[in-house]
């Protein structure tokens, strides 16, 4: 295959990846600005998405069922790990990084537990090839991609659009006064929490094709959107979608002609010397 | 996250200062007569816990006293292991060269990558730490030829016995383990009360209280931060070599981000800000997940648990609501 054919791979792939890390990190993005919390038990929303989804498509023996019902059940989750764990704790930055810490041991033990240490395929609902020049290319990981993209868009009009978004806007800015002018932050918070659980799990069920299901799959899912969310600047929707795509593309750029640890090691170097350089991220607010 | 700044004028002030002198040593002296009546399998858990407490020492001088949290520690930690237990391995160094070459190592990574890195502050600065920790943790995978990998290397034969003056030591003894243990954990405690006590500590709380003053009166505070980020890098590469020469094992898996957490999680857990809160912390976050793990293969639930009820319960960590109820002389 020519250069151009593995740089187009390269791009190819690093673009379907970006597209799905920007669902995860747009949903910690979120949590992050409105909460100003950092969830360490993000990445094992992605995972639960991930299991759930294989659990549910072999009870129904379809796809399309799981792909509603797992992020349901993984905002339950959510939503009872803001009201008993964070909630109390009053989202106090220190203590929350504690909590979600042990969050992610119970949420991972218990998928060891009932799910067992097994990477667990699950049939992707549709198969078809796109034949480029220099190669074919599975059809469902182009699929994924421009459901990311609509999901990313659908986001967008909800924050922009809605009553909730408008909501969860005020309390990002100060929560306070949002709470002065009758916003149920509380409510909002939860809302917020669920919401990024959410996003994270469908990209979860969208990989599991791809990818497999394994109870571990969080902590890199975690990694990858810390990543885009810092690197896009903490609060900036736009700047964590930028920074997910600009990471994702690094990194299948450099898989297809480095090995994979080395185009690891790059790109984490690369991540590191940006903030270095723009601490605020690209995108930042001044104020954090 | 305060460290009480010990007030009162003259006596009152010497007096509070041999107090809290005292308690730390009491401590250290309590560990040392421990040796004498705890059973051997917790003599063994001991002399691990205070190698980890060292490092989680190292942790919290950064975090403590510059408010600084970083999620790269383990990369020092691993520097620390690495260049002890390379020259042992593939060199035939003897144990105390081997730690200056540890320690050689962790103060050069240290060095520079504070450099590089205290550029950034807040979140900024503990996603740069664990950026730059990942891409070590990769590269000891990379050159696994080297490093074993995640196999990583076991030195248990290769390393001679350690001659001090008339003592020959042996570390693969039980005894001799537990006080080189306890040597290089007393020696982290008084260089962090001595730093915290100094003049420059009462710098690091000032810039760390508020950095924009503190520079206004005069202050270099990178110089500052960025001596605490190497001393704090040094103590945890210390630590790592430490643990390498005790248990003869080095691999990738102490460069790994787990091990950036845990000192965090000790320091949290036992209480930030104070020199004792990382023993306390990691010797409860030890203890709880051996039992547990005898009890059931599903531990994690357990130490999930039990990690979630203590911030709800003690959001200032053990130590910290230990001072909050009793007096202030509380290490």
């Amino acid at each position: 295959m020519s250069f151009t054919g593995h740089l187009f791979l390269g791009l190819l792939e690093g673009g379907v990846s970006g597209l799905v890390i920007a669902l995860t990190a747009m949903g910690l993005s979120l949590v992050f600005g409105v909460m100003r919390i950092v969830n360490v038990a993000h990445g094992e929303f992605f995972m639960l998405g991930a299991v759930f989804a294989w659990y549910f498509s072999s009870l129904t023996g379809s796809f399309y069922p799981a792909l509603v019902a797992a992020p349901i059940s993984v905002a339950l989750v959510a939503l009872l790990a803001d009201r008993f764990i964070l909630r109390p704790i009053r989202y106090a930055p220190e203590p929350t990084i504690v909590a979600t810490i042990g969050l992610l041991y119970i949420l991972q033990q218990l998928v060891l537990t009932f799910y067992g240490p097994y990477a667990r395929p699950v049939a992707a609902p549709i198969y078809f090839r796109v034949d480029f020049p220099w190669f074919g290319y599975s059809g469902y990981k182009l699929v994924v991609a421009a459901l990311a993209a609509l999901l990313l868009a659908a986001l967008w009009l909800v924050v922009t659009r809605t009553r909730l978004g408008l909501y969860m806007r005020a309390t990002q800015q100060d929560r306070e006064i949002a709470q002065a002018f009758g916003v149920p932050t509380e409510r909002v918070y939860a809302a917020a929490f669920a919401l990024g659980a959410v996003l994270a799990a469908i990209a979860g069920v969208l990989i599991v094709p791809v990818q497999q299901a394994h109870y571990l799959m969080g902590l890199d899912a975690l990694l990858l959107s810390f990543m885009a969310v810092i690197i896009g600047g903490v609060g900036s929707l736009t700047g964590t979608l930028v920074a997910a795509l600009f990471i994702g593309l690094i990194d299948g750029v450099m898989s297809v002609f480095f090995t994979p640890t080395l185009a690891k090691i790059v790109a984490s170097l690369l991540v590191a010397f940006v903030l270095v350089l723009k601490p605020m991220g690209l995108f930042g607010e001044d104020r954090l | 996250m305060t460290v009480r700044v010990q007030s009162g004028e003259g006596a009152a002030l010497a007096h509070a200062n041999r107090l809290v002198w005292g308690v730390h040593l009491a401590v250290a002296a309590l560990l040392l007569l421990l040796q004498f009546v705890l059973p051997p399998f917790h003599h063994g858990m001991l002399a691990r816990i205070m190698v980890l407490a060292s490092y989680a020492i190292g942790y919290n001088l950064l975090l403590g006293y510059t408010g600084l949290m970083s999620l790269g520690h383990a990369m020092f930690f691993a520097a620390g292991m690495y260049g002890t237990g390379l020259t042992v391995y593939y060199l035939g160094f003897g144990a105390l060269p081997a730690i200056v070459t540890g320690l050689l190592a962790s103060i050069a990574v240290a060095l520079v990558i504070g450099w590089i890195t205290l550029r950034t502050t807040g979140v900024s600065f503990l996603i740069v730490t664990m950026m730059f920790a990942q891409a070590f943790f990769l590269a000891t995978l990379y050159f696994n030829r080297i490093t074993g990998g995640d196999q990583g290397l076991v030195l248990a034969g290769r390393l001679p016995p350690l001659h001090l003056g008339p003592l020959t030591l042996n570390l693969a003894q039980p005894g001799v383990k537990y006080n080189v243990a306890l040597v290089v954990f007393t020696a982290c405690v008084l260089l962090g009360l001595w730093l915290v006590r100094s003049p420059a500590g009462r710098v690091l709380v000032a810039i760390r209280e508020n950095e924009e003053r503190a520079r206004l009166i005069g202050y270099n505070t990178f110089h500052y931060k960025w001596l605490t980020l190497t001393i704090s890098g040094a103590v945890s590469g210390l630590a790592g070599s430490t643990y390498t020469l005790l248990f003869s094992y080095l691999g990738s898996s102490f460069a790994s981000i787990l091990y950036s957490i845990y000192p965090l999680l000790w320091t949290l857990v036992g209480g930030v800000g104070t020199i004792i809160g990382p023993l306390v912390g990691a010797t409860m976050m030890t203890y709880v997940v051996d039992i547990t793990s005898g009890y059931t293969t599903a531990y994690l639930i357990v130490v999930g648990a039990a990690l979630v009820i203590l911030i709800m319960r003690f959001p200032q960590g053990i130590m910290g609501a230990v001072r909050a109820r009793w007096p202030q002389w509380v290490p």
